[in-house]
């Protein structure tokens, strides 16, 4: 039950898709869960095994105690001594069965736990290591219920659903040969029953099914629109659109209460139907078992077990009659049990394929085998170094020096964002990139430290090619400040380290007092120690570019990359941290995007973009005296946005 | 808290009652079948135990109609149970997500603070979600269990008082054990489910900032705080776990015990030897009722327990549901805005009635009908909250805020929000195609309206170049268009409703200085009885405007056209340097 309510704050995902190939998938998930832990398994299925047994010995000595107690010409004294024998022996088992159930749910419990623990371990690591192109195309809801409800629908299957399954397939089995053993006629009887039960459940099942699937694409639908208009629910007010809101929200809400309705009907009508034609089953085994016993048609019941113990007629039947009836409840009840597992299976397996998709992604390559060194070199010095065929290593010193030659790229294949770009960037350069959304400015930040590979052309680094640099290296040498700024739940001065991990607490502090950020840091309630929680949601955008510009000048990387970095920031304030920034871009190269040209006014080159070429380039005073784009955006004859 | 949510049942009141009466019906079967079926192995029994015995074929009959009639009728009240159980916790529900999202409509800006759009959405979602299934299990389970309970107690009374001693015993320590181990394994859940937060937190936070992460190439910092954070999901939900598969065995223990017992202490009455009034048959009965009355106490105890731990959902959702607007309505309500004008008169200002520190303290200042006003200052001065209390989103903490001479408290709120249009900072376009957006600032504007307010807002030439024009289709977020577009977008459908006044808050910053003034001019032309109110970071948005007005911590620092402030504003003028002067270097 508390399995039920494990993701308080899971969403729910939009499509209630089906798995597509459920068989695959299964024998993925058993191999991916119990590879580990074959032992454990072993135990389990044994465990299992003995508290199915357990069940039905328990149940087979019913009969005989019940026999001995009815005094018949075959049983003219009751034998307290075999009731008690009896009773000890059922006592022996149903202990046994409790403690093998025990067992196996208890070692079932931390195969789950491990398994659900390491998955996503797994999908978390392989995350990290997915290009981003990935994250482009999947919306964080989608991921985040990944982590939440897909694999919350997994502990369930393995905790519960497969040792369910486990016993109840041995029961099934175990209970089928006994009754086959009794009665070959009745056994038939009953199979007839099981096909029309079969077929029933499975209409049934497949109908909840659909309409499940319904009902979760009702309730994504629900929760796209709420997670929308609450996002904009301030501008609601201010239009006063409240009512036309609830009309919209009603009729979505409608539409989930009827899909909802029918999956929930169908799902609850499972269950009484399997165990009353469980009822009918029974009666109709009863009636023919009758009617055989009372016309002395006992050929048709007699069986092995019959034969085999040399009892032949009324009675005999009879007393078989009493323990195949037992049988046949005995036999119902796996198939109830399993019903009740169906929907939890459909949905695992369907959340399982989610999760091997992602993890199946194609991951993010590791670049080329030149690494970033410290003082190897030369004592206090960056370097790369590079491998030779012959085991010898090449040192070069990291300087900054960048550039593009004939770079072609685009998201996808068909449309070509950057055509054609040269540009190079000397150490200690500042170059600034002007030109409206969509013309390639970020998209070019992004080629630098391969976020996203380019088509044709080639980009350099100090003159290696940067697909012979190893990525993490790579990006270890290039320090960035995002637009849109992301911090990380933790203290002030931890999200500055951030930049660099092995910063002393002089130099975070150091950081902010040249990023300006020091005299609000210094008026929050912990100071340095002040936690930041939700992205930084206590902290004004503006507050927050501070700190990740702070960040960036703790990263101390010879190369820069600010990104529109003091756009939430005043012009005030702008100014005041003016000097902080100048200290930043000190002996580095520079890219600099900025809407407010006079970010970039003193750049020792801009480049204008315009729908992906570089239209212009030259420092402020020679565009200026260019009068081209540049100028007329300058002068705010043009739009830029 | 439970009284709030019931009221949210309504329609559904008669499903909800129906559920578990029929629910009876179903039980009540399941405790005559084992009965009718005692009898056929009676029959049976006695027959295998002496041959000759002289088999009554009409009673049997009558036995076998009798299970199949209960089997159909417990088949019927089954799926009747089944599918009025559905349609109410559905629909129940359906009322909390209606009521609750009625609810948010009515609220405030003060009390949109209070909820984090995140965790509006799981209170929709998921919280509801959990309160269903609880109330499902209630309607089902909890009339149902006990019924079955007492019945088959009883049931046994007729047969034998001192067994239903034995499975009153056996009742009650079962659910001494059940209830121990809830009261233990409940507060690990809930640590488990603050473990489970803390690992959402990070995959959304990795997620957020993944460029960041890789940037810095700190994926493996992020792998190791996931690892932290799995592991202590792990180790919490094996506490709990650990009591469950521990209590399982326990309540299978409990229930062998007692059947155990009864055949014990049975065979000793069928024999005479302890007196009781038991026959070899009567045994089986026994057995198929000990089961159901040990498994009715499980029951109860695991909706006990389930409700329990939907407790956070059903506060969570209560709290959405007694949030009232901190707005009060007006008793005599004014339907009409004369004119555009505004005053503030001693106004102070702050966000929460604890919080010390005003964001606004003692403003006075009018503002005649028509005129342009310039609203400047640092962030965090306080411009958003100044424009914010004209529209009355949020109620000043002293003085009077008029407009068009009347206190905005004594306006009709929906007379009031439409006279005075409000561009947000933060402004948000939503799905749907450019007209249908527009549309938001006035439902019946025609094409040639629309045409209108876009030409004001200087939009009119990009809506032409989208492929679709004013069909175009913005997306989730109007993420198909740039941030300059957005903002124009958003000033063409403030200006739809012909309002007295329009604010834009900062809502130019995206577009470059000559569409700006373009705007500005086309407002002066077109709508020269509207008063305009801008909050920009440039100077050259305001310099024009009839008054400026320099916020500084919350205070007015200075009121003035642009060549009086830059000769008596310290502030004023440093700002315009910051802007101005570096470009004549």
């Amino acid at each position: 039950m508390a399995r039920a309510m494990s993701s308080p704050h899971g969403g729910m995902r939009g499509d209630g898709k089906r798995a597509k190939a459920p068989m695959k998938t299964l024998k993925r998930l058993l191999s991916y869960a119990f590879s580990r832990y074959k032992i454990a398994m072993a135990f389990v299925v044994l465990f299992v095994l003995l508290s199915a047994g357990a069940t039905a010995i328990g149940a087979a000595f019913f009969a005989p105690t019940v026999n001995e107690l009815i005094i018949t010409p075959e049983n003219p004294v009751i034998d307290m001594d075999i009731i008690y024998t009896n009773i000890i022996v059922m006592a022996c088992v149903y202990v046994a069965g409790g403690l093998s159930s025990f067992a196996y749910n208890r070692i079932m419990m931390f195969i789950a736990q491990g398994t659900i623990k390491k998955m996503r371990d797994e999908m978390f690591t392989k995350m990290q290591r997915l290009p981003l192109k990935y994250f482009d195309t999947h919306t964080h809801g989608d991921t985040m219920s990944l982590y939440t409800n897909d694999v919350d629908t997994m502990r369930q299957l393995l905790s519960q659903t497969i040792p369910q399954l486990i016993s109840s397939f041995l029961t099934f089995l175990f209970v089928f040969v006994l009754m086959i053993v009794f009665s070959f006629t009745l056994t038939v009887v009953i199979l007839c029953v099981f096909v029309v039960m079969m077929f029933t459940i499975k209409s049934i099942g497949s109908k909840s099914a659909k309409y499940y699937s319904k009902n979760q694409t009702a309730l994504g639908k629900l929760n796209g629109y709420v997670e929308e208009m609450t996002e904009g629910q301030k501008v609601i007010k201010v239009f006063c659109h409240e009512q036309k809101a609830r009309e919209e929200f009603k009729k979505l809400n409608d539409e989930l209460n009827e899909a909802g309705k029918q999956a929930n009907a169908n799902a609850f009508i499972l269950g009484p139907v399997s165990n009353n034609l469980g009822y009918l089953q029974y009666v109709l085994v009863a009636v023919v078992g009758f009617i055989l016993v009372i016309t002395g048609n006992q050929a048709w019941l007699l069986s092995g077990y019959l034969s085999a113990k040399g009892l032949a007629g009324t009675a005999a039947c009879a007393g078989m009659l009493v323990s195949f009836l037992a049988f046949s409840r005995q036999f119902n009840m796996p198939i109830q049990q399993v019903t009740q597992q169906f929907n939890a299976i459909v949905m695992a397996l369907a959340g399982a394929e989610r999760i091997f998709e992602m993890v199946d992604t194609e991951p993010e390559d590791e670049g080329g085998d030149v690494t970033i060194t410290y003082g190897e070199m030369e004592e206090g010095k960056w370097a790369w170094k590079k491998p030779n065929p012959n085991g010898t290593f090449d040192y070069i010193p990291l300087k900054g020096d960048i550039k593009f030659e004939n770079v072609v790229f685009g998201y996808t294949e068909e449309k070509v964002i950057l055509k054609n770009i040269s540009l190079y960037a000397k150490p200690g350069q500042k170059i600034a990139f002007v030109g409206s959304t969509g013309a390639g400015k970020t998209t070019i930040t992004n080629l630098i430290n391969r976020f996203y590979d380019i088509q044709s052309g080639s980009i350099t680094y100090d003159g290696l090619d940067i697909k012979s640099i190893k990525k993490d290296d790579l990006r270890k040498s290039l320090g960035v400040v995002l637009q849109d700024t992301h911090l990380f739940t933790g203290t002030v001065m931890e999200n500055i380290r951030y930049g660099r991990l092995d910063a002393t607490d002089e130099e975070c502090i150091n950081a902010a007092r040249l990023a300006n950020a020091h005299s609000f840091i210094k008026h929050l309630p912990e100071k340095y120690d002040t936690m930041i929680t939700g992205d930084g949601a206590n902290l004004s955008q503006g507050q927050r570019q501070l700190l990740a510009i702070a960040r960036a000048m703790v990263s101390e990387c010879p190369v820069l990359i600010l990104d529109e970095a003091t756009s939430s920031i005043d012009t005030r304030t702008e100014k005041l941290i003016e000097q902080g920034m100048d200290k930043l871009m000190e002996g580095r190269t520079v890219f600099v995007i900025a809407h407010r040209l006079s970010t970039v006014r003193n750049s020792h080159a801009i480049m204008v973009l315009e729908q992906g070429e570089i239209i212009e380039r030259g420092n402020h005073e020679q565009l200026i005296a260019q009068k081209g784009k540049y100028y007329q955006l300058y002068t705010g004859a043009f739009e830029l946005d | 808290m439970i009284k709030t949510l019931l009221k949210s049942v309504r329609e559904y009141k008669l499903p909800s009652i129906l559920c578990p009466i029929v629910m009876v019906g179903e039980a009540a079967m399941e405790i005559m079948i084992p009965y009718i079926m005692t009898f056929i192995i009676g029959e049976l029994e006695s027959l295998s135990g002496d041959a000759s015995y002289a088999i009554d074929v009409t009673k049997i009959i009558l036995y076998f109609v009798a299970m199949v009639v209960c089997a159909l009728f417990a088949l019927f009240c089954g799926v009747v149970g089944g599918k009025l159980s559905a349609k109410a916790s559905c629909g129940f529900a359906h009322n909390l997500r209606e009521d609750m999202y009625n609810n948010i409509q009515t609220y405030s800006f003060a009390n949109i603070d209070n909820f984090s759009t995140s965790s509006l959405i799981t209170r929709i979602t998921t919280d509801v979600t959990n309160v269903q299934n609880a109330y499902q299990m209630c309607i089902r389970m909890l009339v149902r269990a006990p019924i079955l309970f007492v019945a088959s107690i009883v049931m046994t009374c007729l047969i034998e008082w001192k067994m239903a001693l034995i499975f009153v015993g056996g009742a009650i320590v079962l659910g001494l054990i059940v209830f121990v181990c809830m009261f233990k394994v409940i507060p690990h859940f809930k640590t488990m489910f603050k473990k489970y937060d803390n690992l959402n937190s990070v995959v959304q936070e990795d997620l957020t900032a993944i460029r960041v992460v890789k940037s810095y190439v700190r994926e493996d910092k992020e792998i190791e705080k996931m690892k932290y954070a799995t592991e202590e999901v792990y180790k919490y939900s094996v506490k709990a776990e650990k009591i469950l598969t521990f209590m399982m065995p326990c309540v299978s223990i409990v229930m062998y015990a007692v059947i155990i017992i009864i055949w014990s202490l049975g065979s000793n009455m069928v024999l005479g030897t302890v007196v009781g009034n038991v026959s070899a048959k009567d045994l089986q009965t026994l057995n198929i009722y000990a089961m159901q009355i040990l498994s009715g106490v499980m029951m109860v105890a695991m909706c006990l327990n389930f409700i329990s731990l939907s407790r956070g959902s059903m506060e969570r959702i209560c709290e959405v549901l007694n949030e009232k607007t901190t707005l009060p309505k007006p008793e005599a309500p004014v339907y009409e805005v004369k004119d555009g004008s505004i005053e503030f008169e001693n106004v102070d200002f702050a966000y929460s009635q604890k919080a010390d520190v005003s964001v606004l303290s003692n403003l006075n200042f009018t503002i005649n009908s028509g005129e342009t006003v310039g609203i400047i200052g640092a962030t965090g001065s306080g411009k958003t909250s100044l424009v914010s209390l004209i529209p009355r989103l949020y109620d000043t903490t002293q003085g009077t805020v008029k407009v068009g001479g009347v206190d905005v408290k004594n306006y009709d709120m929906n007379t009031l929000r439409n006279k005075v249009a409000m561009v947000l900072q933060k402004n948000v376009l939503f799905s749907g195609t450019v007209a249908e957006n527009l549309r938001w600032g006035d439902e019946n504007a025609t094409d040639e309206d629309l045409r209108f307010a876009a030409r004001q807002a200087c939009a009119e030439e990009f809506i032409d170049a989208l492929p679709g024009g004013y069909n175009y289709d913005l997306g989730q977020g109007g993420v198909n268009v740039s941030g300059g577009q957005k903002q124009r977008l958003c000033i063409a459908r403030a200006l739809l409703k012909k309002p007295n006044v329009i604010i834009f808050d900062d809502s130019t910053s995206a577009v470059d200085t000559k569409t700006d003034a373009q705007i500005r001019d086309a407002l002066r032309k077109y709508a020269p009885d509207i008063t305009k109110i801008i909050i920009a970071q440039r100077i050259a948005s305001v310099e024009d405007a009839d008054k400026i007005i320099v916020l500084d911590d919350g205070e007015i620092s200075g009121i003035g056209t642009h060549s009086e402030l830059m000769k008596t504003n310290e502030i004023y003028r440093e700002v315009y340097e910051s802007q101005v002067k570096g470009g004549e270097e």
